[in-house]
């Protein structure tokens, strides 16, 4: 909103359309603001001095570009001021360091996005989509190096694993969270109850996710001994963190609902929980849906919980109550952390990278998908 | 099929305020009785406790008797849902159900309530709820589109036979017309004097040229300050309301020389 | 009295009502109870380290000599993390709300969101493969040119594996929670503000310095609370990055241990006397981010109480 009032603001001479109707006569209003050209300029003059001072300390791509741009942001503040004033000398510099700071968050998406696509890419096979690391020893991985066969050993366990157990934690958590927020936004009003509610969705919100861990071992320990690692302690620990994101985005979109629609399925004598099932819900599915969707995402890519509650398996386990299980996290964790062969690396590395590219792929679809499902559910509208 | 409604001293309350005190009225069966007065006088606050649509507002309650033909909807162990079910309501605004077609709006009150009805048997519904709403010419090619897709007055008609499909004693409307443009409100009026061979209808409006058009009585509500309690002012014939009323108050707001 | 005709079948199809009602709350509690059980059970589990003999705790001195050294490992990982994290995240916050083009800005949010759509062990392999190698050559020249500061005291790594690789990391994955609260923040800012310091002849900096920031503070901090919490919770990225050792004041060399990677590394192995060691150094972190959050909560609450803008 407030862009416009901003965008509008003219940043130099230039930019004040009718003042200057021939062009030829100097504008009194743009008496002593620096001409057009100078931004371009000052960076043209950065670059040169930037790869200047790169090459004193032996040139590199990164020193260049920090350089250039310490020298842009310098030297246009100082020439602003100097031509127009300390007030605009500083607001010149507020700017390019406000682009500067996003340029430079911008570095590790590029720099994480690229990595996992370039050392992730060759490792994708069939094989490695189909086979798990049931079997494959630090002599297999050995082997193929000194041969340069292909890497052996997959993540198809890894896959299984991660979907059942988020398949488990979704079970869990959507009807609780969903139920929950309906309590708070139809039944809890703002009670007592309902405001302790709430504000323990906020602190469940903040827990670690290994301390989620721990506590889903801790629960399982007390009940079934202190042994007790495997899918589904796994799906409780993520569960304690989807929880509060299903309630939250929930409720949210629980209170969006106009309070008409309640109003008039009451009026024509239907009870409030065939209103909430019948109406209050489909009317605000694709926001839960999607809300639910970004939850998945987000417990998807845990690894902390998963580590200290299924352990580590190299076989493909389909039975989340029994026996060990691997996900692609906890995959990738260990590739790198204890590569099979500690003498051969690489084969693990780039198991690992292609895991991390399955990964980031799934939780890409999950984000856009939840883009989409919010679009796909929507009221239907237009005439 | 329909009932007369008689309100018995009846006190409404927001938890502990008194919105609308001591509410004396008779509404014969098959009539249409307006309620007229001005902003925050109570009267819509009122036309919600006669099918006990102001409990679902936190804090809402009542004291006192509403009788529907002698029975009455305050008595403990009476379920509120029966009570909406023979009287139903059309609210200021028109709100179809977003989620559903023209014809699932008017199935609404039907099939939320998972009540078994043949496919002929809800084909008839519709085209007969729908012509009671004067709306079936317009919409009978796209039964199957959203009903938000149609004009405001066509929504508000619609939301008119999804209360008549339900096959209701008493029609309650909250000021029908109010979010409505001229020819679209002339609709809903030509539509009230249709309903009332059938329903006994209240309709509750700012447009005094409206209740005089449309009802047999009229009620006047006031207040006699703000954070007073709502009164029932008058109770009379439309027309002696409007020509020849006893109370002053009531004649300096139909003339317009307040509120 | 006559029998009320409105109360025959009056009772029929409540059943649905108090089912549904019942699930809800039900539900409801059951997120109370399971908070109340975290506590409890993590309480149960940990209880025999608090009575255990001293010297069979790691270290052989006892709880308490054994969680400080890796509190404040966690707390410099945080810190260091916030340092880098708030700065940048401010700013670009202001960026997509007032400096980029309109149309771009909701583009250029969503970006800045996907960063915390990666999950945190690709930044943990990242870090450990990328990133820690990168600096490498950096803080060999922090060692030799500052190296008197005790913080960039050398020799440095030559693995890059150190904790100030570990908090550059973690800035990175708190960086879009200060985002998207700062410029939720930002974005509502009344405009009447911004408009009447433009019509003083402000620039846009000194506008954002009067009228944005003043409005915002209290935001901000909550922001840069919440991202802290995450910080202090956050195991993968440390337990991958950092090449782990005793507490020591240069962020350069390998050294130093975070609560939660001490257990993700430790507890597939431990059992015993250990485990309740691992589970309670867990409780200590969940109610140091506990505090933290609430800190947090608190100056929202308080925030929504003062703005009057709901």
């Amino acid at each position: 909103m407030s862009a416009v009032t901003t965008r509008n603001l003219p940043k130099n001479s230039s930019r004040k359309p009718g003042l200057t109707p021939n062009g030829r006569k100097r504008n009194s209003l743009s008496k002593g603001h620096l001409p057009r050209w100078a931004t371009p300029g000052i960076a043209a003059g950065s670059l040169i001095l930037g790869a200047a001072a790169s090459t004193l300390g032996g040139f590199s791509v990164v020193t260049f570009a920090i350089f250039t741009a310490i020298i842009f942001v310098v030297a246009s503040a100082i020439i602003t001021t100097v031509v127009e004033g300390s007030r605009r000398g500083k607001n010149a510099l507020a700017t390019h360091l406000v682009y500067a700071a996003f340029l430079l968050a911008l570095i590790p998406l590029v720099s994480v996005l690229f990595t996992v696509l370039q050392k992730g890419l060759p490792g994708i096979n069939m094989h490695f989509l189909f086979h798990s690391m049931n079997g494959v020893t630090g002599a297999i991985d050995n082997a193929s190096v000194e041969n340069g066969t292909p890497v052996l050993g997959g993540a198809y366990h890894a896959v299984v694993g991660t979907l059942l157990i988020t398949m488990w934690s979704t079970l869990i958590s959507v009807p609780v969270g969903m139920l929950t927020a309906i309590y708070l936004v139809e039944y809890g009003k703002n009670g007592p109850l309902a405001r302790a509610i709430t504000f323990f969705v906020d602190v469940m919100t903040g827990i670690p996710s290994i301390v989620a861990g721990l506590f889903a071992t801790a629960l399982f320990a007390v009940i079934m001994g202190p042994t007790a690692r495997m899918g589904i302690v796994a799906a409780v620990a993520l569960s304690v963190l989807m929880i509060p994101t299903v309630v939250r985005s929930t409720e949210e979109m629980l209170k969006i609902v106009p309070n008409e629609l309640r109003e008039a399925a009451y009026a024509l004598g239907v009870r409030k929980w065939r209103t909430i099932a019948k109406v209050v819900i489909p009317t605000a599915i694709s926001g839960i849906a999607s809300g639910v969707t970004l939850a998945i995402a987000r417990v998807i890519g845990e690894t902390a919980p998963i580590l200290v509650t299924a352990g580590l398996a190299n076989n493909i386990n389909v039975n989340v109550f029994g026996n060990w299980m691997a996900t692609l996290p906890t995959f990738i964790y260990y590739q790198i952390l204890t590569p099979t062969s500690p003498t051969n690396v690489d084969p693990s590395i780039q198991r690992a990278w292609a895991a991390a590219l399955l990964l980031i792929l799934m939780v890409m679809v999950l984000n856009l998908g939840a883009r989409l499902v919010a679009s796909l559910f929507a009221p239907k509208k237009g005439r | 099929m329909s009932k007369r409604i008689d309100v018995k001293d009846l006190n409404v309350y927001y938890t502990n305020f008194l919105a609308v005190e001591d509410v004396n009225i008779e509404i014969e069966a098959k009539s249409v009785t307006a309620f007229i007065g001005p902003s925050g006088c109570g009267k819509s606050t009122f036309l919600r406790t006669l099918n006990r649509m102001h409990e679902v507002i936190p804090g809402g309650r009542v004291e006192g008797e509403v009788l529907l033909d002698g029975d009455n909807l305050y008595e403990s162990g009476v379920d509120p849902v029966t009570v909406r079910s023979q009287i139903g309501m059309v609210f200021q605004r028109p709100n179809p159900f977003p989620t559903m077609s023209i014809r699932d709006n008017v199935l609404a009150g039907v099939k939320l309530n998972s009540k078994k009805i043949s496919r002929s048997d809800a084909e008839d519904l519709v085209e007969k709820s729908l012509r009671g709403a004067n709306l079936w010419n317009e919409v009978k090619d796209r039964l199957d589109k959203p009903g938000s897709g149609l004009s405001g007055g066509q929504q508000q008609r619609l939301c008119i036979a999804r209360t008549i499909a339900v096959k209701p004693q008493v029609i309650l409307m909250d000021e029908p017309c109010s979010a409505l443009d001229p020819i679209s409100t002339l609709a809903i009026e030509d539509l009230i004097n249709e309903l009332k061979n059938e329903f006994t209808v209240v309709i509750v409006t700012h447009n005094m040229q409206q209740a005089a058009r449309v009802s047999d009585k009229t009620a006047f509500f006031n207040i006699a300050g703000t954070g007073k309690p709502g009164k029932l002012i008058e109770y009379a014939e439309t027309a002696t309301i409007f020509s020849n009323p006893t109370v002053k108050a009531t004649e300096d707001y139909v003339s317009g020389r307040f509120g | 009295m006559t029998t009320n005709a409105l109360r025959r079948n009056g009772s029929k199809g409540q059943v649905g009502d108090k089912v549904f009602s019942g699930a809800a709350l039900g539900a409801g509690i059951l997120i109370l109870v399971t908070l109340l059980a975290v506590a409890v059970f993590l309480l149960i589990q940990a209880l025999p380290i608090f009575s255990a003999d001293p010297e069979l705790v790691s270290g052989g001195e006892g709880f308490a000599t054994y969680i400080f050294p890796i509190v404040i490992g966690t707390v410099i990982a945080a810190a260091i993390a916030l340092v880098i994290a708030t700065p940048v995240g401010i700013a670009v916050a202001l960026f997509i709300s007032h400096y980029a083009p309109r149309r771009l800005a909701a583009g250029l949010g969503y970006v800045i969101d996907l960063l915390a759509a990666i999950p945190s062990v690709i930044y943990g392999a990242w870090g450990y493969l990328v990133l820690a190698p990168a600096l490498v050559p950096i803080y060999a020249w922090l060692a030799e040119n500052l190296g008197f500061i005790p913080i960039f005291e050398g020799p440095a790594s030559q693995t890059g594996k150190t904790i100030f690789t570990a908090g550059i990391v973690l800035a990175v994955m708190v960086l879009p929670i200060i985002t998207s609260l700062s410029r939720e923040i930002f974005l509502q800012t009344p405009k009447l503000h911004e408009e009447a310091a433009l019509a003083l002849g402000a620039t846009r900096w000194e506008m954002i310095v009067m009228s944005v920031i003043p409005f915002a503070r209290p935001g901000i901090i909550s922001a840069v609370m919440l991202g802290l919490g995450r910080a202090l919770g956050e195991t993968m990225a440390v337990a991958l990055v950092l090449s782990t050792g005793a507490l020591i004041p240069s962020l350069i060399k390998s050294g130093n241990q975070t609560i939660a990677a001490e257990i993700a590394l430790n507890f597939p192995e431990a059992f015993g006397l250990r485990l309740s060691e691992l589970i309670a150094a867990g409780l200590v972190l969940f109610v140091i981010t506990l505090v933290v959050n609430l800190i947090a909560r608190a100056i929202i609450a308080r925030h929504k109480e003062f703005s009057g803008a709901n």
